[in-house]
This record gives structure tokens, sequence and C-alpha cells, in this order.
């Protein structure tokens, strides 16, 4: 039986460059002016800070015939991740690209209206990177891009070396739904939306290397108790607050044309 | 997939504590052997001790990782505490807010002592 000491300040950081820095809360800049901005000021959430169930969402897609790298299709995938998200949803990347400490804004299609939200980039190395969800969001939780070989379909562990390999895109999120009123919209057709919207995006990004591969799903509720003292999270929902952002606006038209005519 | 390159020994100090001391990478491949070691460590126990003095590299699956095996423990009553993270990864707790669920000590006569 060993029995190690304290804490090792020794440990080589290789990981450092990697992690975002703690924040306390989000601060966004360099967006463009129509971007709609409610994330500043907010805090970050994860999987713990949620309200509803937990679930671990995985969908795949095997580029068979494709040859490249994990790292290189990590580089198309930041290079172009706002480009390969379905039609009518805007990812506002940040100036400085998918890099740790990034903020990110959203504009999501939700049948007839728009859900402004954002994210945080929480990691990023080579072969992933993390997107961490602010207060507000449909969900609490990151969302893991990634990319791995993997043996083709048929071939043998030992066998044909890098011939008998494929690189295998990936889309893990790991959530709950961050209040009551998202809880109800994932369990009416919220999480079928996720779904078709992440496969989608895997069809995009095999198309790029040439693939007409179809992405795999794989769910899995990794906890089914809801977190009733999280309800309160409905205060930040990220619908509400769209919702007034819209109504909001004439009044914000009203308030810069009196500004432009004080100036004047 | 890639190997994990993690190495994980389990050990019981008293009846009431399983504690599991971590080598190498904690990243998502990691997850058959840490969930093996946590069935071991957690026969009878109310609580999982992670020795995170060996830490190397940690990557954000890693972390995905801590939260199934920390919902795990509370669905089986344990509760999950942790030592030995340096100064870096004690931020990385703090970013993901993983450190509101599972508490930091300094050393492992302190997170027995918490038990």
């Amino acid at each position: 039986m060993n029995t190690p000491s304290g804490p090792s300040q020794e440990n080589p950081r290789r990981d450092a460059a990697n992690w975002a820095q703690p924040v306390q809360k989000l601060q966004v800049q360099g967006m463009p002016a129509e971007a709609p901005n409610l994330v500043d000021g907010r805090r970050l959430v994860g999987p713990l800070q949620g309200f509803g169930k937990m679930w671990q969402k995985t969908y795949r897609v095997r580029l068979e015939d494709a040859s490249v790298t994990p790292p290189a299709l990590i580089e198309t995938w930041k290079a172009n991740f706002s480009s390969l998200w379905p039609r009518g949803n805007r990812f506002y990347t940040p100036l400085t690209g998918i890099a740790p400490g990034e903020v990110a804004l959203i504009s999501l299609a939700a049948g007839p209206m728009k859900l402004s939200t954002g994210v945080m980039v929480l990691y990023a190395d080579a072969e992933s990177f993390t997107l961490m969800t602010p207060q507000g969001h449909m969900f609490a939780g990151w969302i893991t891009f990634s990319a791995f070989d993997a043996p083709k379909e048929g071939a043998s562990q030992e066998g044909e070396g890098a011939e008998a390999a494929c690189c295998v895109a990936q889309v893990q999120v790991l959530m709950r739904a961050q209040d009551p009123l998202s809880e109800i919209g994932l369990a009416l057709g919220g999480h079928k939306a996720e779904d078709r919207f992440w496969s989608s995006t895997l069809r995009a990004l095999a198309a790029r290397f040439d693939s007409e591969a179809e992405p795999e799903i794989q769910i899995a509720c990794v906890d089914p108790r809801r977190r009733w003292t999280e309800a309160k999270n409905v205060w930040h929902n990220a619908g509400i607050r769209s919702g007034l952002y819209v109504a909001g606006a004439p009044l914000r038209w009203l308030r810069r044309s009196g500004k432009r005519d004080d100036a004047g | 997939m890639p190997e994990a390159k993690i190495v994980l020994n389990v050990r019981k100090p008293n009846e009431a504590v399983g504690v599991i001391d971590i080598e190498g990478e904690v990243t998502a491949f990691g997850e058959p052997v840490l969930m093996d070691a946590y069935s071991t460590a957690s026969d009878g126990t109310k609580a999982i001790v992670l020795n995170f003095t060996g830490l190397e590299y940690m990557n954000s699956g890693g972390i995905g990782l801590l939260v199934t095996l920390l919902i795990r423990a509370q669905r089986q009553g344990q509760r999950l505490l942790a030592y030995g993270l340096n100064d870096h990864y004690k931020q990385i707790f703090q970013i993901t807010r993983l450190n509101e669920a599972i508490v930091i000590y300094d050393s492992e006569p302190a997170s027995l002592a918490a038990v």
C-alpha cells in the first residue's frame, strides 16, 4: 500500500494553454453590431448547475473513405465552424477564432423566433475543443468536438496499419436543461431538434472531405433526477429574454435616434 | 480509439472510504478503467477519495468523466472528495464549477478526516 503525500506542484502542465482562465462573469468583445448580446455579465454553468435530467449525447461520423488526420479535421472544423451549422442558425465566431477563453454569440432558429445565447470556449487542443454554456442557455453543459482514429469497419486490430484506420469526428454533449421551461421544451421536440442539428453538422463536415457517411447517435441518461433547487434558473431563460429583446427593439431604436438628435 | 494513459490504484484506508490513486492522463478514453476502479473502491464504502497527486494531464473529456463518476457515486449515496490537485487543476475545477460538487482537500489525512 502506498500513501502519497500532499499535492505535487512540480507536475508538468502541458495542458495549461488548452484551458480557459477562470472568469466570474462573461464579457463579449469584438462582435458585430447585429449580433444580439444577451451573454454579457452571465456566469458559466456546467451540467452540475442545471435543472433537468442529465444526458450524454454522442454524435459520431466515421470518415471511412477520407484520408484525413484528426488534427487536420479539427483544424478544418474550427475554421469553418459557423458555416457547417444548419441554415438559419448563426455562430458569431470570435475574432481570434476558437481559442480557450473566447466567447461566441449564437442565434438559433427555434420555430418562428430566434433564440439568442452564446458559449465560451472552455478547452481547445489539436484534436478537440469544448464549449461551455452561460446562464440562460437552453441547457447547462459542455459540448466537446473531437476527432480520433478508429479501426475501419471489418478491419482487424493488428492488421493493415494506417490503411486499417479511419478518422472519426464526434460531438459529445453533456447537459441538463437549465430550468423547468427548457426541460419541457426539450421533451416536446427540443432533444430531437438537437439530434437533427448535430447530425446535419456532421454530415456537412463529412462532405468537406468528400464523404457521404451517415452519423450515428448514442444517447444515455446519466442522471434521471431533476434538481428542483435550480428551478430558479428560469429567470435567465434565453427564450424569455430573446422575446423581451425583440419586443424592446422599438425602444432601443427610439433611444438611439434620440442620442443622434442630441449629438446633431 | 487511442489507449488511455492512466494507472489507477485502489486502497481502503478504513472501512468507510475507498481511495483511488490516479497517475497519468485523465481523458474520456480512461472511462473503463476509472469505472472499474470505482466499482472496486466503492464496495461498502460511504465516500470515495480521488488522489490527483500523480495527475499529469487532463482534457475536457476527463472533466466529463469526473462528472459521470460523481453522479454514479451520488446515486449510490456516496460522497466524492479529492486531494492532490495543484493550482492549475484547482483552477480547472473552479472554471468548470466541479469544485461546487467535489470538495477539494490539501492532503489525504484532511480528506479522510472530513468523511
